[in-house]
């Protein structure tokens, strides 16, 4: 028996496409967003109002990931941007490749803005860099306020953490105070919005912090 | 099923040059934080690898525990139930020094 020394990094490939997708990005002074959650947290639901609401001078383009379906991507055509579905096929995540091979349907020259929505995972989309800026987690006060804890690998390498459906407190057993205590605990660095999406609570500081941070690039 | 996609994929390009019988094992370490459930990574291994020239080889998980290293007062310790706190100074400023790595070590060939 003798034994053969690798060292190697499992997703190296993925990393390595990764950085030339961050490239691309510099390059053509586009801001990058990949967004993650749970299934049914409302990653649609806030890109459609983020969409609704952003200034007529920022050029915005998505790409939609999801196991099945082109429904997403056809509530994000109303918006009159261009968007393309990636269907994984089962596949519980998206990776660097597939955003590359996304990129050529988009004119990069024209964006200011590139937001990625994830295949609805809190587990596997946290291993694989896409090349993007920033990664933002949604969490809704339907689910529970322990999501942090059960999911620590997402929160520790996200950047900003969105709260959705705070119109729903009432009706739950969900703490802000105790999700904000698990997220932080986590990751200090976190920047922490809490929205609703259906009544729009909120969601002037998120599009206050987008727009300053796509302007920024 | 990607990550042991990916194992194989490195396992194949690393023996490509090499003179050896069989596989035997794969050793591979995957840090705390990372999002990797250790058996149905060697569920998946053992899926992909049936009925090749890898079948019946051993992925062996060695999984790394989280420590972090405090950027206020310089102490190592180990992050208990992910509260990145540091043990000796109780700072929230800690540089995670363990537990994000997920490569591969090395393999065993007879």
């Amino acid at each position: 028996m003798s034994v053969v020394t690798v060292e190697r990094k499992i997703l190296k490939k993925n990393d390595e496409i990764a950085g030339e997708n961050r490239m691309i990005f510099r390059n053509h002074h586009l801001f990058t967003l990949n967004m993650l959650s749970s299934p049914g947290s409302g990653k649609t639901t806030l890109l459609e109002k983020t969409l609704a609401q952003l200034p007529k001078e920022i050029k915005c383009a998505v790409i939609e990931g999801d196991v099945q379906t082109d429904n997403d991507a056809r509530r994000i055509e109303k918006y009159q941007v261009p968007v393309v579905q990636i269907v994984t096929n089962g596949g519980c995540h998206l990776e660097a490749k597939l955003i590359q091979d996304a990129l050529d349907n988009f004119k990069l020259q024209d964006l200011n803005l590139l937001i990625i929505e994830n295949v609805g995972n809190l587990v596997c989309p946290a291993n694989y860099d896409l090349g993007e800026d920033k990664k933002i987690v949604l969490v809704s006060t339907t689910e529970g306020d322990d999501k942090p804890l059960k999911y620590p690998s997402m929160f520790r390498v996200s950047d900003v953490l969105v709260i959705n459906k705070i119109d729903l407190l009432p009706y739950v057993d969900f703490s802000l105070e105790q999700v904000r205590k698990n997220a932080l605990q986590i990751n200090p660095d976190l920047e922490v919005f809490e929205v609703s999406c259906r009544t729009g609570e909120g969601l002037e500081n998120w599009m206050k912090w987008l727009v300053t941070a796509t302007r920024g690039r | 099923m990607s990550i042991a996609q990916n194992i194989v994929s490195i396992v194949d390009e690393t023996l490509a040059g090499e003179k050896y019988q069989r596989l035997r094992e794969v050793v591979v370490d995957v840090g705390e934080l990372v999002a990797v459930v250790p058996e149905s990574l060697e569920f998946c291994y053992m899926v992909i690898t049936e009925k090749t020239k890898f079948q019946d080889s051993k992925l062996t998980i060695r999984v790394l525990p989280l420590v972090g290293k405090c950027r206020k007062c310089q102490a190592e310790s180990k992050v208990e139930r992910f509260d990145f706190v540091c043990a000796k100074c109780q700072a929230r400023d800690l540089e995670i020094i363990q537990g994000e790595e997920l490569h591969i070590s090395h393999l065993e060939v007879d």
